[in-house]
C-alpha cells in the first residue's frame, strides 16, 4: 500500500472525479494559477484549464451562491473556501439556500454541492483564522458534514461527497494535510455517516474527529504503556452521526471520553455525550467527559495558544481520572 | 356570445407594439395576477392563508413584461413578492392558490407558501426570501449556461432595498468578470418594507450602480408592460447572443403595504393616487382601446375568464388535502447516494 500525505489525498479525489466526470469542477480564491492556499489544488489548474479549475474573486458568498446556482441545473461544484473563518460570509447562502432548497422546493432540485475548507488552530494564525466551527454546520438539517482524520478516509470521503446528491460540508485540518497515511489500493470510496474504530481497546472509549483523532492515538498509546487499554472512534461524518458504533464500543468499556478541538458548549462534544448516556445509560461506569479548546478567542503567543488547544496530555489525565 | 365590433388594425401600428394576439395576452396576464392577488389578499383576511403574503399588486407591468422576454428554455428567480411571476411564468394558478394554502397540491406541495413557489418544469427556480440572496444564485445557473455552452438565459428578480447589500455587489461583479447570460431586473417600487429608497441608498437611480461593474444597464417605466418587455428582450438578446449581463431598472409601484400585516402609513394618499392614475392595466387597456384593437366588449370578457380561474383556484386550493404528516422528513436529503 502506498503512503500519502492527507493533501495528496485530497488531491487525487479531486482528480480522479474530475476525470470521471465532466460536470465536476472547482471554484475557490487561490486555487487555480496559485494552486491554492494550502495546495490542496497543485497541478489540477494546469491539466483542467480555468473552465474547471476557477479562479474567484474574495466574495464568499458569491462563491457559494455559485456552486448552488450551478448545482440547481445539474453541474457537481466543489468549492475552497480558503479557511473555516471565511465561510462565516458565506453562512446565509450555506444554510439558507444550500440546506433549505430541496426540502422548500418539494424535492423539485437536487443540491450536488461539496464546500470544502481547512479548519483548526496550532500555528499561531490568532483569533480570526484558527478556529473550529464544524458544528455550525452540522446542527443544520439538509447538510451533511465530513470531518476526516486521516490521508485514506481523506480521500475516500471526498470522493463520494463529490458523487452525492446533498450539500456537503467537509471539514478538513491545517494540521493533518502534511500528515501521513496507508491508501489501499484501487478505487477507494468510503460511505458517509459512518465512524471508524480506529483504535481496539478495552477500558475507556475515546470519542473524536479530524485532527484530535491524531492526539487521542497518540494518548492511548502511551496510556497502553501505563496498562490502560484505550479504544479510539472517529466519528468521521458529524451529520448524520454513527450513533451505533459509539454506543457499542461504549458498551464494551463502559467508559467514554469526548474530545473536541473546538469550544465545548453546546460542542460536538455536547451531542455525543446526550446520545450516548441515552443509549448506553446502564452500562457507564462513569460520568461521561468532554474536553475541548478552551473558551477563549484563540491567543497569539505560543505558550498561551498551546494551552488553548486540547492536547494528549490532556486527554491521558482525564482518562486516568475516569479509569482511576 | 357573438363578437361584433374587433376592428381591423393597420398592420404598421400592430408592428410597433407587438401583435394583436400578443397584446391581449398581457393584458388578460395583468388581470389575471390583480385579481389573483387581491383574491389572495381576501382568503389571508379569511386566515385560509398563513404567514407572509407579499403582493404584486400595482407591479402587474413589471411582472408581465420582464417573464414576457424569456422563452422557455430560460431560467427566473424572484424574491419572496412572488405570485405573479410564477404566473406569468406558466405555473398553474391552481397550484400557486394551493400553495399559499398550504395544501398538498401547491406548487411546493405545502413547504414553500408565498414566499417559495417553485415550478421546475417551466424553469421557474423559485422565490427567495433572504433579500438578495438569489442573486449569487442565479449567477450560478447562468454560469452553468456557459459551462455547457448552451445558450438560455437566467433573469433575476429583486426589489430596489437589495441593491444595498453584498450579494448584489458581488453577483454583478462576477457576471460582468465571467460574462454570464444573466438579466436583473431591479422592481425599483420606491420601498422596502417602510423606508423609502432615498432614505436607504446613497444612490437612489439604482441602474447607475450598474456603471461600477461596467454592466449595461437602464431605467424604464415599470408601469409600462411593453417598455418593460422591450428593455428585457434587448437584456435577453444581449446575454443569449453576447453572453453579457444586463441590469434594467423598473420604475413601479406596490398599491398595498409591503406585505399584508403592513397599512402603509409611511406614505402619502396622493403619491398613491399618482400611481394609481399610471395603472400598468389602465394603461395598456387604454392604449389598446385607442388603437382600436379592444373593445369594451373583449374587456368585459377578458375579467370574466379570469373571474372564473381565480374562483376556481380557490376552489382548488379549498378541497385539496392538506400534505399527510408522513412527509414531515420527506427531501430534507436526497434518497439516492445509499441514504
Ligand atoms: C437579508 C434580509 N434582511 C431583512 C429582511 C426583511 N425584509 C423582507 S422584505 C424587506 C424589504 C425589501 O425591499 P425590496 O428589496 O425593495 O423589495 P420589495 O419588498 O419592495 O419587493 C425586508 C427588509 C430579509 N428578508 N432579508
Amino acid at each position: 500500500m502506498p503512503v500519502i500525505t492527507y493533501r495528496e489525498a485530497l488531491n487525487q479525489a479531486l482528480r480522479e472525479e474530475m476525470q470521471r466526470d465532466s460536470n465536476v469542477f472547482l471554484m475557490g480564491e487561490d486555487i487555480g494559477l496559485f494552486e491554492g492556499a494550502y495546495k490542496v489544488t497543485a497541478g489540477l489548474f494546469a491539466e483542467f484549464g480555468e473552465k474547471r479549475v476557477r479562479d474567484t474573486p474574495i466574495a464568499e458568498e458569491e462563491i457559494v451562491g455559485l456552486g448552488i446556482g450551478s448545482a440547481m441545473v445539474g453541474l457537481r461544484p466543489v468549492i475552497e473556501i480558503m479557511t473555516i473563518n471565511f465561510s462565516l460570509l458565506a453562512l446565509d447562502q450555506i444554510v439558507n439556500n444550500a440546506a433549505k432548497l430541496r426540502y422548500m422546493f418539494a424535492g423539485g432540485v437536487q443540491m450536488p454541492l461539496v464546500i470544502r475548507m481547512p479548519e483548526g488552530g496550532g500555528n499561531q494564525l490568532t483569533a480570526q483564522h484558527s478556529q473550529s466551527l464544524a458544528v455550525w454546520f452540522a446542527h443544520v438539517p439538509g447538510l451533511l458534514v465530513v470531518a476526516p482524520s486521516s490521508p485514506a478516509d481523506a480521500k475516500g470521503l471526498l470522493k463520494t461527497s463529490i458523487r452525492d446528491n446533498n450539500p456537503v460540508i467537509f471539514i478538513e485540518h491545517f494540521a493533518l494535510y502534511n500528515t501521513r497515511g496507508e491508501l489501499p489500493d484501487g478505487e477507494l470510496l468510503l460511505p458517509i455517516g459512518k465512524a471508524d474504530v480506529k483504535r481496539v481497546g478495552e477500558d475507556v472509549t475515546i470519542i473524536s474527529h479530524s485532527r484530535m483523532v491524531q492526539v487521542a492515538l497518540a494518548a492511548a498509546e502511551q496510556l497502553a504503556g501505563q496498562g490502560i487499554s484505550a479504544e479510539v472512534v472517529d466519528l468521521r461524518t458529524l451529520r448524520p452521526l454513527d450513533k451505533e458504533t459509539v454506543v457499542n464500543s461504549v458498551r464494551k468499556t463502559s467508559r467514554a471520553v469526548v474530545l473536541e478541538e473546538g469550544w465545548p458548549t453546546y460542542g460536538i462534544s455536547a451531542e455525543v455525550t446526550a446520545f450516548v448516556q441515552d443509549m448506553a445509560f446502564d452500562y457507564l461506569d462513569a460520568p461521561i467527559r468532554r474536553i475541548g479548546g478552551a473558551e477563549v478567542p484563540m491567543p497569539y503567543a505560543r505558550n498561551v495558544e498551546r494551552a488553548a488547544i486540547p492536547s494528549d496530555q490532556t486527554v491521558i489525565a482525564a482518562v486516568k481520572e475516569l479509569v482511576a | 356570445m357573438e363578437r361584433k365590433s374587433r376592428t381591423v388594425v393597420p398592420k404598421e401600428r400592430v408592428d410597433a407594439l407587438g401583435t394583436r394576439e400578443q397584446l391581449l395576452r398581457y393584458l388578460k396576464l395583468m388581470v389575471l395576477i390583480r385579481r389573483f392577488e387581491e383574491k389572495a389578499g381576501e382568503m389571508y383576511l379569511r386566515a385560509k392563508i398563513g404567514g407572509y403574503l407579499h403582493l404584486n399588486i400595482g407591479e402587474e407591468g413589471t411582472v408581465v413584461g420582464s417573464v414576457s422576454a424569456l422563452e422557455e428554455r430560460d431560467y427566473l428567480y424572484t424574491s419572496y413578492r412572488d405570485h405573479g411571476y410564477a404566473i406569468a411564468r406558466g405555473v398553474n394558478p391552481k397550484a400557486v392558490m394551493a400553495e399559499l394554502f398550504g395544501k398538498a397540491t401547491g406548487c411546493s406541495q405545502g413547504r414553500g407558501g408565498s414566499m417559495h413557489l417553485f415550478d421546475a418544469r417551466v424553469h421557474f427556480l423559485g422565490g427567495y426570501g433572504i433579500v438578495a440572496a438569489h442573486i449569487p444564485v442565479a449567477t450560478g445557473t447562468a454560469l452553468a449556461a456557459t459551462y455547457r455552452g448552451t445558450d438560455e438565459v437566467t433573469m433575476c428578480i429583486f426589489g430596489e432595498g437589495a441593491t444595498n447589500i453584498g450579494a448584489f455587489h458581488e453577483g454583478l461583479n462576477v457576471a460582468k468578470l465571467w460574462r454570464l447570460p444573466v438579466v436583473f431586473v431591479c422592481t425599483n417600487n420606491i420601498y422596502g418594507m417602510g423606508t423609502a429608497v432615498n432614505r436607504a441608498s446613497a444612490v437612489s437611480e439604482i441602474y447607475r450602480k450598474a456603471c461600477a461593474y461596467d454592466i449595461a444597464a437602464e431605467r424604464v417605466d415599470g408601469m409600462d408592460v411593453l417598455a418593460v418587455r422591450d428593455a428585457c428582450l434587448r437584456g435577453v438578446e444581449r446575454a443569449r447572443k453576447e453572453s453579457e449581463p444586463t441590469l434594467i431598472e423598473t420604475m413601479t409601484y406596490r398599491y398595498r403595504g409591503h406585505s399584508m400585516a403592513d397599512p402603509a402609513r409611511y406614505r402619502s394618499e396622493a403619491e398613491v393616487r399618482w400611481w394609481r392614475e399610471r395603472d400598468p392595466i389602465l394603461t395598456l387597456e387604454t392604449k389598446l382601446k385607442e388603437q382600436g384593437m379592444v373593445t369594451q366588449e373583449e374587456m368585459d370578457d377578458i375579467e370574466a375568464n379570469v373571474e372564473r380561474v381565480v374562483e376556481e383556484s380557490v376552489e382548488f386550493a379549498d378541497r385539496s388535502p392538506a400534505p399527510s404528516l408522513d412527509d414531515l422528513y420527506k427531501n430534507v436529503y436526497a434518497e439516492s447516494e445509499g441514504r
